[in-house]
């Protein structure tokens, strides 16, 4: 039975689970994304939500913690159904034609996935921990103006912008398989609503990652 | 008769001996070969020489030749039965090749699939999947009801037939990039949840044959769509999605 190890440790179950913190993600993504580009028009308005969004204690102490979680439960479920799958098929076969019958998207969401965790690594090291220290070790008072300047400090090094645009590319790969497999995966699939799934799931995955990237252009662009 | 010239191949196949030996590609060479004839009746050909030469013939399923029985296997140049959609290897056609090609033939690959021998493999594992829930109980005392007495709506006759038109051959496991067995297991799932019958173990059925599936070492699917890609049946995709829901809801209201 099934029921006797539970759901959520069978194969259906955690595949369940990676769909639902990938749509949690998603929805995250697109609310980083919604703030983010407020930069790039008028820097008032992005230091007004990123002070709400970096001081507002329900953000800082419930969403916060809920987002870590989420991305950190997204990655170790991946490396462990990964490590599972790999077990699957201990013997390789000599020859594979994979392209004939999936996308490379959908076959290698682990490299997407570890280049992603790369960049977060990257991402947490460049605002997340300095923003923790600034606020809770250092004890810094509110300055509800510096966020727009500390932003223009980052995009200024080529390198970092370069590495920003590799991982939005991956980003967006990674997003062409997984928005409408973590549907799939959940079972809603449905003759009229799956087709306007995978067409959103599309503009989804095309349009936010090349969003981040334009942001991260057009301030590199700007220090010039 | 064809009077199409015959083709010269080389073969690479998968040669292994029992379960514990390790197993190597050896390479052959086969000349003049009809493109009317079926691949296995090329490998037919390639034994006759082998035995011929006084060597070990290469082992490989094969059953009906007709593709409805599910027997024939073979990952053909890096695909479950071979190149095109829909089809058998029995069913596949030296036509599909060239003349002077060169053909990887392995058995397919997966834990819960060991080698017997050679392209042999042992598929038990769909037996035991089938046996902890792919049935449905009914009394043969005499007076069963006439089937066709319940009404059933006509997608769903239609769907659940789809759905058990399954051979169990197991290229969807081949196929799949995680040697997931999830399209064999939610077709049959499918072909009882669709039909009034099925109802009255529905949910025991999917809880039993998922935990099955998961004790014989099958991998977990990523919608990768491989399996339904070269499925010799086209069984959809559909069915995995319904399994999946089918298990969520039996999952959390099943009380067993």
């Amino acid at each position: 039975m099934a029921s006797k190890s539970g759901i959520f440790n069978s194969s259906i179950g955690r595949k369940v689970a990676m769909a639902l913190s990938a749509l949690f993600l998603i929805i995250f993504l697109l609310q980083h994304f919604s703030i983010n580009v407020t930069s790039t028009f008028s820097e008032e308005l992005f230091n007004e939500l990123s002070h709400f969004m970096g001081t507002n204690p329900l953000v800082q102490f419930a969403l916060q913690p809920i987002l870590i979680f989420g991305v950190v439960f997204h990655f170790i479920m991946g490396f462990v159904l990964e490590a599972r799958n790999r077990k699957a098929r201990a013997v390789k076969y000599v020859k594979t034609a994979g392209n004939a019958n999936s996308t490379w998207m959908s076959r290698n969401m682990i490299w997407s996935g570890l280049v992603i965790l790369a960049f977060l690594g990257l991402h947490f090291y460049d605002f997340w921990i300095p923003e923790m220290n600034y606020k809770y070790i250092q004890f810094n008072p509110a300055d509800p103006n510096r966020y727009y300047e500390e932003l223009l400090h980052k995009f200024e090094d080529p390198i970092r912008v370069f590495l920003y645009v590799i991982s939005f590319v991956l980003l967006s790969l990674h997003l062409l398989h997984g928005f409408q497999s973590a549907f799939q995966s959940l079972g809603a699939r449905h003759k009229k609503y799956t087709p306007v799934i995978k067409k959103l799931g599309n503009i989804y995955a095309i349009i936010i990652p090349a969003g981040f990237v334009f942001i991260a252009l057009f301030h590199y662009i700007n220090s010039l | 008769m064809s009077t199409a010239k015959g083709l010269d191949l080389t073969l690479k196949v998968w040669r292994q001996k029992n379960q514990n030996d390790k197993g190597r590609m050896e390479t052959y060479q086969v000349s003049d070969i009809s493109p009317d004839s079926s691949f296995l009746e090329m490998m037919d050909i390639l034994n006759e020489q082998l035995i011929e030469e006084g060597k070990e013939p290469v082992a490989f399923d094969h059953d009906c030749r007709e593709g409805i029985c599910g027997s024939c296997s073979m990952f053909i140049n890096g695909r479950a039965h071979g190149p095109g959609k829909r089809v058998t290897t029995c069913q596949l056609h030296m036509r599909q090749f060239e003349d002077g090609d060169t053909i990887h033939i392995e058995p397919w690959r997966a834990t819960a699939f060991p080698v017997i021998k050679d392209l042999v493999v042992d598929r038990s594992s769909f037996d035991r999947v089938m046996a902890a829930g792919g049935f449905i109980s009914v009394n043969t005392s005499g007076n069963t009801q006439d089937a066709n007495a319940i009404p059933v709506e006509k997608e769903d006759a239609d769907n659940s037939f789809a759905a058990a038109t399954c051979i169990g051959c197991g290229a969807c496991v081949a196929s799949c990039k995680n040697a997931s067995a999830m399209l064999f297991v939610s077709a049959k799932v499918s072909q009882f949840a669709l039909l009034p019958q099925g109802q009255v173990e529905a949910q025991d059925r999917v809880l039993n044959m998922v935990h099955q599936m998961d004790l014989e070492g099958f991998g977990n699917c990523t919608n990768t769509g491989a399996c339904e890609a070269e499925c010799p049946k086209g069984i959809s995709l559909e069915n995995i999605a319904r399994m999946n829901r089918e298990y969520l809801s039996a999952g959390i209201t099943s009380e067993k």
